[in-house]
């Protein structure tokens, strides 16, 4: 039950917290942004170290096992502090397609991510696909015992840094149909594959990926042919709760600061704090993120008991949920913070940045809203 | 989302659905459902039979009559309720003055009154407000003199509800002037039938009549009816509020109004087409459902919070706000379904009495406007909302 948390969830969030704290303030984040790749690889070894990169993967992967609710945990406090390693793209869009498209090929492929010797990218979005799980105009067509892949991939996570790509592409049907949907593994220096790479507004890192012609072995395929969909859509699921309670921590962190600054900052002789005005809006902002960790971790929980609609129907809730409070909560935030809320040199602006960013991820609120209402 | 409920939790439910089924008489289910208002008679020949099951009292301790029932129990019991059209349980005896008596009455007081409660055999009222302290309340003024064995109690009480039907009122009182407000304070239960209570009715905007003024002229009090200790009222009347708790969120009763909703909006045509199908509307319903489901969540959080002793900080105020937003979204929504039929004023239609008549436009129709006009009512009761982000903004934030 995802309402309360055992001794071993309150330690893993703790521990999560202290280690963040000690290395990952907004000056070290600062510090590591600037660094080669825009994050940092000790970082990311030593989470290999902490089990962290373990952690939701399975155990007959090289995993830990961990479920949703203690992937959300941690998820939480990387949201509190930013976080830009590419946990994302590798862990819960990476490993997690990769286990769910063919189990016995994780077993092979997944320790070495575990072990953060090998990063990941789910290529998936096109230039046209907006939200839409399905819409795959990228095409994968048979190329004697092995496969010929073209087509245009647009804001790719971490797509700049990934040893490996998993691509989407149609191998039969219609561009929106949910079957004929395939999963491709392709080396980042493939033949054919170019990469235009940028950091994304909120300080992570991305690339359109083209695919010209790229030969590849008849290895490459990962699962069965054509049953890529329900694997896309159930890691987006999860991806969408994943993202929503490192929301939930953005949200939590944005509110600490606000009503730090309201008790700091003084206006008319006296604090801001003691303008009731302000308060209530504070208050506000910290309702938001109180209901959005309820509803988040009821989500998380939903997505190891549930399956097929409700499984869905879950993560469009989370996610339409801290989609619409992560925006208040950060437009409000920078407007109680007045002129340094605009500044670079203020976190707020970033917690700002990284929450309306994962509202256009995986599916903005209004797109979740719709789906949340279909599904029910 | 549905919750995927344990087995046992699944039986329990089917049991809750199978008691209801049978137990819940018809002609109330169908007032509830309908939105017309329950007659005093309605409300207790119910609260008997959930006393004659042992489920009057969820929330209190085993040995004083609860049910002793799991957080998800209790829950599940409340949806179950709502969902088969059972009125709410009243909640100014049982839920209100009975933990307040637990805690701090004596053992002639616990024997008096709470067994009555539980058999809904007394109906409380809640005399706290006056005409000149509401969200202030601790600058009430209804005085409370010593005369031997009896305190001579005069005032004005407001917005007491049901008081028309009540025989009992938990009453705050001035016992002391010096100090703070807070002080001199003290927790009176006054039999209703005294001489000189007399109860004006107050007409609401939806023209309702559920609000009263109580006066008070010299009654006399006897001083075995005070709960605990003189002068230490407020005390009392703050771990009262702590025990409303969950209870006001009321998420049963408004997934009851969600389902309500959803049919009207569909047999409601919008350009010819069902208005469920409205865009703009139909956004505006999955807003108010997903709220709802946020909402839940943080009830039930809190719910295992306080069964596993963890504690409870400001979520009865977080609680406060959103679930009464909810229902007046709810509400603000039913009353849009039916378009200019929310015009014609037909309280006939829905008194407790009956009406022999078919109403003007549909059935459903002529109770959603007053309904949305009675619940403007819930952000002002309780502590209003603003109040409560006070609380908030103390407790939590430190501001």
């Amino acid at each position: 039950m995802s309402f309360s948390l055992s001794d071993d969830q309150q330690q893993l969030a703790e521990s999560v917290n202290r280690f963040l704290t000690d290395k990952y303030a907004f000056d070290q984040r600062v510090r590591i942004r600037a660094g080669e790749g825009g994050w940092s690889r000790q970082i990311w070894a030593q989470f290999a170290e902490l089990g962290w990169l373990a952690l939701p993967i399975a155990e007959d992967h090289g995993g830990l096992g961990g479920s949703s609710v203690d992937l959300a945990l941690m998820m939480e406090g990387f949201g509190r502090a930013l976080l830009v390693e590419p946990y994302i793209s590798t862990i819960v869009l990476g490993a997690e397609t990769v286990a769910r498209a063919d189990p016995e090929r994780a077993a092979d492929l997944l320790p070495a991510i575990a072990e953060g010797q090998k990063l990941l990218a789910l290529a998936h979005g096109e230039p046209t696909s907006r939200f839409d799980q399905h819409r795959v105009a990228a095409t994968a067509t048979r190329d004697g015992e092995g496969w010929r892949l073209d087509g245009t991939k647009a804001v790719v996570l971490h797509g700049d840094c990934a040893d490996t790509v998993i691509v989407t592409a149609r191998t039969s049907g219609e561009v929106a149909d949910r079957d004929g949907i395939s999963l491709f593994l392709v080396p980042s220096d493939a033949a054919g594959l170019t990469r235009r790479a940028y950091p994304t507004i909120d300080g992570l890192q991305g690339a359109d990926i083209s695919l010209d012609g790229v030969t590849l072995g008849p290895e490459a395929l990962l699962g069965p042919v054509g049953d890529g969909g329900a694997v896309i859509e159930a890691v987006l699921d999860r991806a969408c709760v994943a993202v929503s309670a490192e929301a939930v921590g953005a949200m939590a962190a944005t509110v600490d600061l606000t009503t730090d600054y309201l008790k700091t900052r003084t206006q008319f002789g006296k604090p801001l704090a003691s303008f009731q005005v302000l308060q209530h809006r504070a208050v506000e902002m910290l309702s938001e993120a109180e209901f959005a960790r309820a509803l988040c971790y009821r989500s998380a929980g939903a997505m190891d008991t549930a399956t097929g609609p409700a499984r869905s129907r879950a993560a469009s809730a989370i996610k339409a949920e801290v989609g619409r409070a992560g925006k208040q909560v950060g437009e409000e935030a920078v407007q109680l913070h007045g002129g340094m809320g605009m500044t670079e040199e203020m976190a707020v602006g970033h917690y700002f940045k990284r929450l309306r960013l994962i509202d256009v991820s995986f599916g903005n609120a209004a797109h979740h809203l719709r789906r949340f209402q279909a599904l029910g | 989302m549905e919750f995927t409920l344990s087995p046992q939790d699944e039986a329990f439910r089917q049991e809750v659905r199978a008691f209801l089924a049978e137990k819940l008489p018809a002609d109330i289910a169908e007032k509830t459902a309908s939105g017309f208002r329950l007659a005093k008679e309605d409300h207790v020949r119910w609260q008997k039979i959930l006393h004659e099951r042992g489920w009057m009292a969820p929330n209190w301790p085993v040995e004083h009559g609860g049910t002793g029932w799991t957080p998800m129990q209790k829950h599940v019991f409340d949806e179950e309720c709502a969902l088969a059209g059972a009125p709410m349980v009243i909640p100014f005896g049982v839920t209100m003055v009975a933990p307040v008596i637990m805690k701090f009455g004596n053992d002639v007081q616990k024997q008096r009154f709470l067994p009555r409660i539980l058999a809904s055999d007394d109906w409380w009222c809640q005399g706290y407000s006056e005409p000149g302290s509401g969200s202030d309340l601790a600058s009430l003024r209804t005085k409370a003199v010593r005369d031997g064995d009896h305190y001579i109690v005069n005032g004005q009480k407001t917005w007491t509800t049901l008081a028309q039907h009540a025989d009992w009122m938990f009453t705050l009182v001035r016992t002391g002037d010096s100090g703070k407000p807070q002080q001199g304070i003290s927790f009176l239960l006054i039999d209703m039938t005294s001489p000189g209570i007399s109860v004006h009715p107050i007409t609401t905007i939806d023209g309702g009549v559920e609000i009263n003024s109580v006066f008070l002229e010299d009654v006399r009090v006897p001083v075995e009816n005070r709960v605990g200790e003189e002068d230490q009222g407020w005390t009392y009347a703050k771990y009262l509020l702590g025990h409303e708790r969950t209870s006001i969120a009321a998420v049963g009763r408004s997934k009851a109004q969600l389902r309500k909703l959803k049919s009207i909006a569909r047999s409601e045509l919008a350009d010819g087409r069902p208005l469920i199908e409205d865009s703009d509307y139909a956004r505006r319903l999955a807003q108010i459902e997903l709220d709802l489901l946020s909402l839940e969540s943080l009830v039930l959080r809190t719910l295992y919070a306080e069964s596993e002793g963890r504690p409870v900080g400001a979520e009865p105020s977080f609680l406060k706000i959103k679930g009464t937003q909810v229902q007046q979204n709810l509400t603000d929504l039913l009353m849009e379904a039916i378009g200019p039929y929310a015009a014609p004023f037909q309280p006939e239609a829905f008194r407790d009495e009956g009406w022999n008549e078919a109403p003007v436009g549909p059935d459903y129709a002529p109770a959603l406007a007053p309904l949305y006009f009675n619940w403007r009512k819930a952000s002002i009761y309780g502590g209003s909302n603003e109040i409560q982000k006070n609380i908030i903004a103390k407790m939590v934030l430190g501001l």
